[in-house]
């Protein structure tokens, strides 16, 4: 490019941009692709286990198929192979559009990225199912995997951060902030949580350097920051940039976009010790870690309302397009659980809900309403742009697929509040002479209704991937679906104006 | 007073810096000369999308 077309481009900077700005896709393409057969992989597994909880039948006898081998498989399936694909796909996708810049190392330095990364993947689902593990949760992959995945993070944030620096727009924009202090946070967390001594230099087995309460609060820090970076920070930078790119609108308010991020990563570092409450950890470490957490409120609902503040006065489209409505209820989903959180965080609470199924509810409410919906919107948004059509198969699948899985969530988190809280109460219940009313046992037959519930809502989700599954291949063909289109009604007051 | 013994009495005031970081972020945020650098930031996604390679 030379500086000719960088004049023109600057000058007419407000109106249009640099024409000549040409963005690589080719590997942006390869991890929507992954993201959309690792989801619906990771949604089979979650399927399948919470199946096994129900029905212990399913463990089918064998070691490799049992649910403690194929949880993390179903974990790691949806975050790190589902989500982290998606993160991959619209954040080198965005920085280009939002840098006026194409990828800092190209193509071929992402299609890299991309292959190490699922690589990866399929070699930690293989290590947990051949009974390989570090037994940290979502920090499974033994020592050699980790080395492995640290170097492919590196070349991520090489490739990103390169992007940013070499932009031609002079302002970062917010969902660049969001991307890079996910990139930065999980890269420093994964380092921190695997300081692993190998048994042996060929061997797999390997033990953590530190030990007792410090381990558990090294993993804790690691695990509500994997949360607080991976699955927030990051699809925050998803919302920041495809909510108002679907919406044909600016974002409600910059200046509480600025506010909204600088909190969230100031405060959310420290909650990890909410993990930890009523255990050795000291006293004064699981106040402060209660105590950030509550006041993670602010930062999550500003960054809320902001998303959905930012549909103000084009509320109609909620209606007419199911793919903003994905985007929208994934805001609300943030809302939801964020609100939540703080909540399950306070001692008191945390002491009922603490071991129970209310936290896989919670957890649940977040990574299928808010990191699962964002996702889907932000892939049906991306789909017909990269593949070059000019609209996706059907907008009435993307509705099926909108309440399909939407119910699949009533479900499962309403199914996990009953038995959650059902649980807890059970576990501290006294009969009159002083003794624990209820053995284990008990609980666990009481949960077996919820748990078929839950199952059900499970497969209710996975039937929504599948159709967006084949919703996505026939726009990939470019075939367009004969049906009732959504119509814009207008208002009854603009008509009487007009 | 050695640099440890300043560092330990800084740290011990740590909520009044981090009080003191995040009213300059509002401030910064807030500030009445930055309101139109932050709503053409705000326009930065809604510009053309370019050519694709």
């Amino acid at each position: 490019m030379t500086s000719a077309t960088l004049t023109s481009g600057a000058t007419l900077g407000s109106q249009r941009v640099s024409e000549d700005v040409r963005y690589h896709e080719d590997a942006i393409r390869l991890f929507v692709i992954a993201a959309v057969f690792w989801g619906v992989i990771g949604f089979l597994a979650g399927t399948f286990i919470a199946l096994q909880l129900a029905f212990p039948a399913l463990n089918l006898g064998l070691e490799w198929t049992s649910f403690g081998r194929l949880r993390p498989v179903h974990t790691s399936a949806v975050i790190f192979a589902f989500g982290g694909n998606v993160l991959f796909a619209t954040s080198l996708y965005s920085v280009q559009r939002t840098c006026r810049q194409h990828l800092f190392g190209g193509e071929g330095l992402a299609k890299f990225i991309f292959w190490n990364y699922n690589v990866f993947i399929v070699l930690a689902a293989l290590s947990y199912v051949l009974g390989f593990t570090q037994g940290k949760e979502y920090a499974e992959p033994e020592w050699i995997l980790d080395l492995y995945l640290t170097v492919t993070w590196v070349l991520y944030a090489v490739q990103f951060i390169g992007t940013v620096m070499t932009r031609r727009e002079s302002h970062i924009y917010v969902a660049n902030w969001f991307f890079m202090a996910f990139i930065l946070t999980v890269a420093i967390l994964h380092i921190g949580n695997n300081v692993n001594v190998p048994v042996s230099l060929f061997g797999m087995k390997s033990y953590t350097f530190v030990s007792g309460v410090q381990s558990a609060m090294v993993q804790w820090w690691y695990g509500h920051n994997a949360v607080g970076f991976f699955l927030t920070a990051g699809f925050l930078g998803i919302m920041y940039y495809f909510v108002p790119k679907r919406a044909e609108r600016p974002v409600y308010s910059y200046r509480l976009s600025i506010v909204h991020f600088w909190t969230l990563i100031f405060l959310y570092i420290w909650a990890g010790p909410h993990h930890l409450h009523y255990t050795s950890l000291p006293d004064w470490a699981q106040t402060l870690g209660m105590t950030f957490s509550v006041m993670l409120w602010m930062p999550s609902w500003g960054g809320m309302i902001n998303g959905i503040m930012t549909l103000s006065g084009a509320w109609d489209k909620l209606r007419t397009d199911p793919v903003l409505r994905f985007l929208v209820t994934s805001v609300a989903f943030y809302g939801m659980s964020t609100f939540e959180g703080p909540l399950m965080s306070v001692k008191p609470v945390n002491a009922l809900s603490h071991y129970t199924d209310w936290t896989v509810g919670h957890v649940h409410s977040g990574a299928l309403g808010w990191v699962a919906f964002i996702s889907f919107g932000a892939i049906y948004y991306l789909v017909p742009v990269l593949w070059k059509r000019s609209q996706l198969y059907s907008l009435r699948l993307v509705s099926y697929h909108f309440w399909t899985a939407t119910i699949g969530i009533v479900l499962y988190i309403t199914a996990m509040w009953v038995s959650g809280i059902m649980q807890g109460l059970m576990w501290r219940a006294y009969d009159n002479l002083g003794f624990l009313q209820y053995s284990f046992v008990e609980t666990v037959a009481a949960m077996h209704p919820f748990y078929v519930i839950r199952a059900m809502g499970g497969v209710l989700f996975v039937t929504g991937a599948l159709i967006m599954v084949y919703n996505l291949w026939r726009t990939a063909k470019g075939d367009v679906r004969i049906e009732k289109p959504y119509v814009t009604t207008p208002h009854k007051a603009t008509v009487g104006a007009a | 007073m050695d640099l440890d013994s300043i560092t330990v009495m800084l740290r011990s005031f740590w909520t009044v810096w981090l009080m003191l970081l995040l009213t300059g972020i509002l401030v910064y945020a807030m500030w009445p000369g930055n309101r139109r650098t932050f709503d053409d930031a705000a326009q930065i996604p809604l510009k053309d999308d370019g050519q694709e390679l």
